[in-house]
């Protein structure tokens, strides 16, 4: 499915110019993380990349077969979780994805081992933490095996300790092989976990670039502004 | 979840199981279109279980007004009608709804009135005349307004009264456009005058300061008849068990049935079926 | 006050009684109400979850037309389903007027307006929390559909104890189409409205006091029922 393509694409909903004119190209390997002021359009050119969302004008271009969706996912910056039991959450994500019935519980269950959470696995899922649902919220990702994973601001609304243990599990999909494309507003997690950084702004993709390179000085006037009215996060 | 779950589904099919009556296992039944003041006499509740009894046949009544009972039948959604209008039952014999027509048993109608009585007609035994005076005295008066043999009785009346013209009364004259029962309701609440007939009025149990002011008067005489809906007309009617149904009422057992049939001692119907 | 005292005592006399033809009376009426609740729900439930979940020509013209019909007046349905089974009428071969199915049929077209329309409303609140992870999932329509349906349960069962209380609570309808016959088509509704046309205020006004009962069971049932649910799956 990699590299994906973004040729040009807008999106213009009742006048205003959400995304104007975005071309990037997302390859296998490095983490993508997007960020920028709030407005600039982040979780919307997220969405775009799901497909979720249509572009009003340019493409999205997968490459080799079109990405069915369950080889996409997308973890969202509030959980989503169905009433049911933890476990009974990743099934039906498995069942969605029309894996066979036997293997499902093995597989919810190997997942939600990964993330941390056999041990709640029985209750149910609207009544625990935010942390917990996130991290659950990944687990269900995680079980579908992505080749590409999503993720919009996922730990904007938990505490430093819940947000360690939600970026340890989205390392943890990395390395099991998923591409990450993720947005954040932290700095310091952009940092912690980013391998390119793209930086938006009203819209446009004012730079991207190598973390390593990002960091200590953006080549962009605006990424500059943008870092210097930030406090570094540790 | 599972226990709720099991005692649900048992209560579901107890509810579902429980027969609604005895009458529904029973296969053979009729429809019987009458009106609302026979049934609210409890006369059928007397009269149909004997049948019933008698002959395992279920007669299913459905209680309108007299019009709505004969049009009912019009439509073939009855077998038998019994109602309380000649006139309009020799109407409907003749346009070819129904077979012939038979007398079964009548009662009469009484004028009913507040005791405040504001037209001074209490006592009085000319129902025509009695009329005049509540018109002249524009004392409230409650007319059921709904083609029922009542209601057909009280405009005959009215004509002969020479007060025919329902726009040429005023607000004292009050149509309700409803059955017996509400009509009365209504003049008990309102202390109105009311034509009803005495079956109704004997078991109507929300008198209130109504009572009875005239009577006895020969005009005031209510006939009932029964009628077999045409077959021809309509070939789902049960001929053989509505003839059988019909047979029955205006036979001696049948009718001695009829005239048994009291409340405080007191007859509500008199048989009069002629031998066929 | 002395007719409502009276009417209380009487409501007790006769339910301790345990009488023969009040009981055969309570159980139709039941019979009837939750057969039409069963059949509405079966119609409109998957009615209110096409009108969220999918888009359609007509769709806004159908959804008006089904909140609207909410305020169908009951004798009106009466008449028409009378016109319908009549002998006389299209449907009049299958001897269904005065019967408890043509009460049935009355009450279920009374009901599935307001199933329709309160189960939209209810799902559309679902949706907007669940559509993106659902169409994240890869969820087509209808397997969206299943999935709001059941876990927006506890408001539905409120959905259908609103039209079971329309039902259970309506005369004019299966007046016109029952006949009110003694032993075979007369319920509480129709049986209240007789002893009040026979002035007997006090023994109609006790019924009436027996069908509230009844109608507070059937809703505290329900409630135990959702009070159970929510521990168990949040």
């Amino acid at each position: 499915m990699l590299p994906l393509r973004l040729e040009k694409v807008c999106i213009t909903i009742s006048g205003q110019q959400i995304i104007d004119g975005v071309s990037a190209v997302f390859e296998a390997g490095p983490r993508s993380i997007i960020i920028g002021p709030n407005g600039a359009g982040k979780s919307m050119l997220l969405r775009l990349c799901h497909g979720l969302v249509s572009p009003s004008s340019g493409h999205v271009q997968w490459s080799g077969e079109s990405g069915s969706s369950s080889r996409q996912a997308m973890v969202f910056q509030r959980p989503v979780m169905l009433r049911r039991s933890a476990l009974a959450n990743v099934i039906y994500a498995l069942a969605v994805a029309s894996i066979p019935r036997a293997e499902r519980e093995p597989r919810a269950r190997a997942a939600m081992e990964r993330a941390g959470l056999l041990s709640i696995a029985e209750r149910p899922a609207r009544v625990l933490s935010g942390g917990e649902q996130q991290r659950l919220a990944l687990a269900r990702a995680g079980a579908l095996n992505p080749e590409v994973l999503f993720l919009d601001e996922p730990t904007a609304n938990l505490d430093p300790g819940a947000t360690r243990e939600v970026e340890a599990v989205i390392q943890a999909i990395h390395e099991g092989g998923a591409k990450i494309i993720m947005t954040t507003h932290n700095l310091g997690q952009a940092r912690r976990l980013g391998d390119e950084i793209l930086f938006l702004n009203q819209g446009r993709l004012a730079e991207h670039s190598d973390a390593a390179a990002f960091f200590p000085k953006p080549r962009s006037a605006e990424a500059n502004a943008f870092i210097r009215g930030e406090l570094p996060w540790d | 979840m599972g226990l709720t779950a099991l005692v649900a589904s048992l209560a579901v099919a107890a509810l579902f199981g429980v027969p609604v009556s005895p009458a529904h296992a029973a296969g053979s039944f009729i429809t019987l279109a009458s009106t609302t003041s026979t049934e609210q006499s409890g006369l059928f509740k007397l009269l149909l279980p004997m049948y019933s009894k008698r002959t395992g046949v279920q007669v299913r009544v459905v209680a309108l007004g007299t019009g709505q009972a004969l049009d009912m039948a019009r439509r073939g959604d009855a077998d038998v009608v019994l109602v309380h209008d000649r006139v309009a039952e020799e109407r409907f014999v003749a346009e070819g709804f129904g077979v012939r027509r038979q007398d079964v048993m009548y009662n009469d109608f009484v004028l009913l009135g507040p005791t405040t009585d504001s037209a001074q007609v209490a006592g009085g035994t000319d129902i025509v005349e009695s009329l005049k005076k509540i018109a002249l005295a524009q004392a409230p008066f409650v007319s059921r307004g709904d083609r029922s043999g009542t209601h057909a009785a009280e405009l005959r009346l009215w004509k002969v009264a020479g007060l025919d013209s329902s726009t040429g009364r005023g607000t004292w004259y009050r149509e309700t456009g409803s059955g017996m029962g509400p009509a009365l309701n209504t003049a008990s609440a309102m202390n109105a005058y009311l034509l009803a007939d005495r079956g109704t009025w004997l078991s109507f149990k929300n008198q209130g300061q109504l009572r009875i002011v005239v009577e006895g008067d020969a005009r005031l005489f209510n006939q009932y008849g029964v009628i077999l809906v045409d077959p021809g007309r309509h070939v789902h009617v049960k001929r053989e068990l509505s003839q059988q149904f019909i047979d029955w009422v205006v036979s001696a057992e049948g009718q001695a049935a009829i005239a048994s049939y009291r409340i405080g001692g007191e007859q509500l119907f008199f048989p009069n079926a002629r031998p066929p | 006050m002395n007719d409502l005292g009276q009417a209380f005592l009487q409501a007790v006399r006769l339910l301790g009684s345990a009488d023969a033809e009040l009981l055969a009376i309570v159980a139709l009426s039941l019979q009837v109400s939750i057969a039409a609740v069963v059949i509405a729900a079966l119609i409109g439930l998957p009615l209110g979850a096409a009108f969220t979940v999918t888009r359609f020509p007509a769709r806004r013209a159908l959804v008006v037309l089904c909140n609207s019909l909410m305020g169908l007046p009951p004798v009106v349905v009466g008449l028409l389903v009378y016109l319908l089974l009549s002998r006389a009428g299209p449907l009049g071969d299958y001897g269904l007027l005065f019967t408890p199915v043509a009460m049935v049929v009355a009450q279920t077209i009374l009901i599935v307006p307001i199933v329709g329309a309160l189960s939209h409303q209810v799902l559309e609140s679902a949706w907007e929390e669940y559509r993106e992870q659902l169409q994240s999932l890869g969820c087509g329509a209808w397997q969206a559909g299943v999935t709001l349906l059941w876990d927006a349960r506890s408001a539905l069962v409120t959905v259908l104890l609103a039209g079971l209380g329309r039902a259970t609570a309506e005369v004019g309808a299966v007046m016109i189409v029952g006949g009110n016959i003694d032993g075979v088509t007369r319920v509480m509704t129709t049986a209240i409205a007789l002893e009040t046309s026979k002035g007997d205020l006090p023994l109609a006004f006790a019924l009436g006091l027996i069908l509230i009962a009844l109608v507070l069971a059937m809703n505290a049932c329900a409630y135990v029922i959702k009070e159970a649910a929510k521990s168990r799956y949040g």
